[in-house]
């Protein structure tokens, strides 16, 4: 028997980044809101300390941190015409559970979309004509300029303390940063990391090919610093146990340490752990979401939340499950490109990457943090000149180790075998010299690859798992191969002993090696219902009170961690909720 | 054979020293400035007590860890870093025994990009694959593995890597893949799990493991080696 309990100003699903900010928000502007999290009620202090948070086995390869496949996964398949199968151990991408989400084990690269990326089709159109974007290919642009959330972004990189030197101050290009980003009108809050060897060889090779080194706009925060909410973040120690981890520094920033602490302090927060959402009660003819039904997975007693505002704040999974579960939009058909719930699925064309080693230098691998590389984007989105190249769109290069952990890193030259004595005298003699550089690329939306509701197989709650359907294309190969050349010029330039051949996206997806937990799409935020499932403040065409967050509006993927953009949308979201829909409850955006 | 009639353990017992004798002569045939102090003849093996494993997949993942890891003058092998008994007590542990993974059915053969779709935790899959290959190694070498010379050991562990081993009902490489998994984890990983017996591996490489804090370090030692007695989770509990 479902337990009907008393309503509430505002439900929030899932309680990570946008969860998080969305419920601030609200709380601020003097609602109640509650916090509905599946996972424990997890904080830095308990759960992230000396010795145990150093543990290589137990958080980099048994997933401690990371979603219970026996409970939810997704099914997959790489056409329309294929059996999907399910993805029976996480392994491609790693979504997080517990009291801030994958929040609190990213690594911490906090990007902004450059401003061609929030316009994408027509940018491409303008630049190149319309016979530059294949039929199948579904791109679309994103409802919300660059300057329109300028500001946002700014906010939350204030939030979280984001290390980093700017490119383009109010339009003066600066030597060092990003040349290349839109237009900032604040300086990072905090200055950049200190740079690694990596780095050094990476900066130095970069500027002898003309190209623009800058570092890592990161959420390892370089210096203690206090944020906008009051709260601290320590200073990073380059521990070398950042993805995959909780950081015991509270340097890198979580909704754990950059928001929780003030939000549950707050009288108008609940937060509700082991809490499960099953499903969204929807009023159709209403266009309302009344109630959010939920599990307490303690005692399996199920609750009902009536609420007057529901976020979801999942992630890209169980936002697209919620919708199509409920009748929420219309769900995409690839057939006939009609409906919007589901489309557009993207993820993030990665594992492009060449090793480097040098005899005589000393790179120390395990001294370093998160987001600690020296990049370039001079080969990302439209910054250079796609014409003849047979594809559109970039990558962001960079070199740097994020750790040197050895259960998984630990370069040998090209050629070494897997074991045995010649395998442990390179891995002996490589270890402390050597690096990879790589290359995180875009992910254009294309007509076959979506989600939608598998008929098989199920969920530990009975729900049928999201399956999804998807595959690289011509456009992602291109790239990738494009990208090959790139890595090999940058490493050529850096002068090692040895040199990898460049690893770069073939074949199938591939489900098992992890490449980037950058899953996009399924909710895409638009201008027209017909075509998208969310408007530009997020709110679902079809429940005027539903707000859907994170990466599962964007249109398309670039080639950037989407934290950064998420971040400034949830903050984007929250502002038009509470200036403006509070005063008027109903649609934002009329059609 | 002789040989056949010694109880398991008892050979294992035997051959653990022997391996260690060769170690040593190897040694002695390196340049006096190779002899670090990593290779440091360990403590005579123990046989430690099974958990998941019976005494015949253990005898073979002794021999299989050791041939992953031999001796020399960089690190003790496998089995006298503890490999094996890591991967007895993993595959004890809830991961074993399949936590985490989703295990509901129907079970269906997929594409190798859709991964695993067994219906095995990893405990059933290690031992089904144990038993595969020990009997594939009776056919071609007339023996178990574990009672194989070092080099035929070497060739055997080739052709089941490269798929060219013929398993009855089971695929000889992705069983390698998780034996070499399973073994490369055991090597690195903290020696609370078991393995990575006085932190071998981590001396082997330099890496310097705990605290691992290093804000005030990393400017000093750019392009510097950073030399430090390794310390591992127990040194700090």
């Amino acid at each position: 028997m479902t337990i009907t309990l008393k309503e509430t100003d505002a439900v929030v699903v899932g309680v990570g980044w946008t969860g998080s900010i969305l419920a601030r928000e609200l709380t601020k502007a003097g609602l109640n809101v509650v916090g509905l999290e599946r996972g424990a009620k997890r904080m830095p202090r308990e759960n992230f300390t000396i010795p145990s948070v150093r543990d290589d086995l137990k958080y980099a390869v048994r997933q401690e941190l990371f979603q219970d496949t026996q409970l939810e996964t997704v099914t997959v398949r790489h056409s329309p015409g294929e059996t999907a199968l399910p993805i029976r151990r996480l392994g491609s991408f790693l979504p997080g559970t517990d009291l801030g989400g994958a929040g609190a084990h990213w690594n911490g690269m906090t990007w902004r979309w450059l401003p061609s990326d929030h316009k994408l089709r027509s940018h491409v159109t303008e630049r190149y004509g319309k016979s530059a974007i294949p039929d199948e290919m579904t791109i679309e642009d994103f409802p919300v300029s660059y300057d329109e959330l300028e500001p946002f972004y700014d906010k939350f990189e204030k939030l979280c303390g984001v290390s980093g030197k700017a490119g383009n101050l109010r339009g003066t290009k600066i030597d060092g940063g990003n040349v290349f980003e839109g237009p900032r009108q604040n300086e990072y809050p905090n200055p950049p990391l200190v740079r690694s060897m990596a780095g050094e060889i990476m900066d130095k090779a970069a500027r002898s090919l003309g190209y623009h080194p800058f570092p890592a706009p990161s959420s390892n925060a370089s210096e203690t610093y206090t944020n906008p909410e009051g709260l601290t973040l320590g200073a990073c120690e380059y521990c070398g146990h950042c993805e995959r981890f909780g950081c015991e520094a509270n340097a890198k920033a979580s909704p754990n340490v950059c928001i929780l602490p003030a939000l549950l302090a707050d009288q108008r927060f609940e937060l509700r752990d082991y809490a499960q959402v099953k499903e969204l009660v929807y009023d159709k003819a209403a266009r309302k979401v009344r109630a959010v039904r939920y599990v307490d997975t303690r005692t399996g007693e199920e609750y009902e939340q009536p609420a007057g505002i529901v976020v979801l704040g999942a992630y890209v999974f169980n936002n697209v499950l919620l919708m199509l579960t409920a009748g929420i939009g219309e769900p995409y058909d690839y057939r006939t490109g009609k409906g919007a719930v589901g489309k557009n699925y993207c993820y993030q064309v990665s594992g492009n990457g060449i090793g480097v080693f040098f005899a005589d230098k000393e790179i120390n691998p395990f001294m370093a943090a998160g987001a600690h590389g020296v990049l370039i984007d001079d080969f990302n989105g439209d910054n250079f000149d796609h014409s003849g190249l047979g594809f559109i769109g970039g990558a962001w290069i960079q070199a740097g180790p994020t750790n040197g952990r050895p259960i998984l890193t630990r370069p040998v030259p090209p050629g070494t075998p897997r074991w045995g004595r010649e395998w442990k005298q390179a891995t002996a003699k490589w270890y402390n010299h050597a690096f990879g550089i790589g290359a995180s690329g875009c992910n254009y939306a294309h007509r076959e690859n979506f989600l939608d509701l598998d008929p098989t197989y199920r969920d530990a709650l009975g729900r049928p798992l999201i399956r999804m359907s998807y595959n690289f294309r011509d456009n992602d190969y291109k790239l990738a191969q494009y990208l090959g050349g790139v890595l090999e010029r940058l490493a050529r330039a850096m002068n090692p002993t040895i040199m990898g051949k460049p690893n770069v996206k073939r074949g199938d997806y591939n489900v098992v090696p992890y490449q980037s937990t950058h899953n996009t799409g399924g909710t895409m935020s638009g201008t027209d219902p017909k075509t998208s499932a969310v408007n530009r403040y997020l709110q679902a065409w079809d429940a005027d009170n539903l707000f859907v967050m994170g990466a599962s509006v964007f249109p398309q993927n670039t080639s950037y961690n989407p934290t950064g953009v998420v971040g400034a949308l949830a903050y984007w979201s929250a502002h038009a909720i509470t200036t403006q829909y509070l005063k008027s409850p109903g649609p934002l955006v009329h059609a | 054979m002789t040989e056949e009639t010694i109880p398991r353990r008892r050979f294992l017992l035997g051959a653990g020293i022997a391996g260690t004798a060769v170690a040593t002569g190897l040694n002695q045939t390196e340049p006096a400035a190779a002899q670090a102090p990593a290779a440091a003849a360990p403590a005579a093996p123990q046989p430690e007590p099974l958990l998941a494993l019976n005494e015949t997949e253990h005898a073979f993942v002794v021999a299989a860890v050791d041939t992953l890891i031999p001796a020399d003058e960089l690190s003790p092998s496998g089995s006298d870093c503890g490999v094996a008994t890591y991967i007895d007590r993993q595959l004890a542990s809830a991961w074993g025994g399949g936590a985490k993974s989703y295990r509901a059915g129907p079970f269906r053969k997929g594409k190798p990009e859709q991964g695993y779709q067994l219906a095995l935790t990893p405990v059933e899959f290690m031992k089904a694959g144990i038993a595969a290959a020990n009997e594939w190694s009776r056919k071609t070498y007339g023996r178990d593995f574990d009672r194989l010379a070092a080099d035929k050991r070497v060739e055997a562990l080739k052709a089941i890597e490269a798929g060219k081993a013929e398993f009855a009902n089971f695929s000889a490489r992705a069983f390698f893949g998780r034996l070499h998994a399973m073994t490369m984890e055991g090597f690195f990983s903290d020696p609370i799990y078991g393995g990575n017996r006085n932190k071998a591996s981590w001396r082997m490489l330099g890496f310097p493991g705990l605290p691992a804090t290093y804000a005030h370090l990393i400017d000093e030692y750019r392009d510097k080696r950073y030399v430090a007695e390794p310390r591992s989770i127990e040194d700090f509990s």
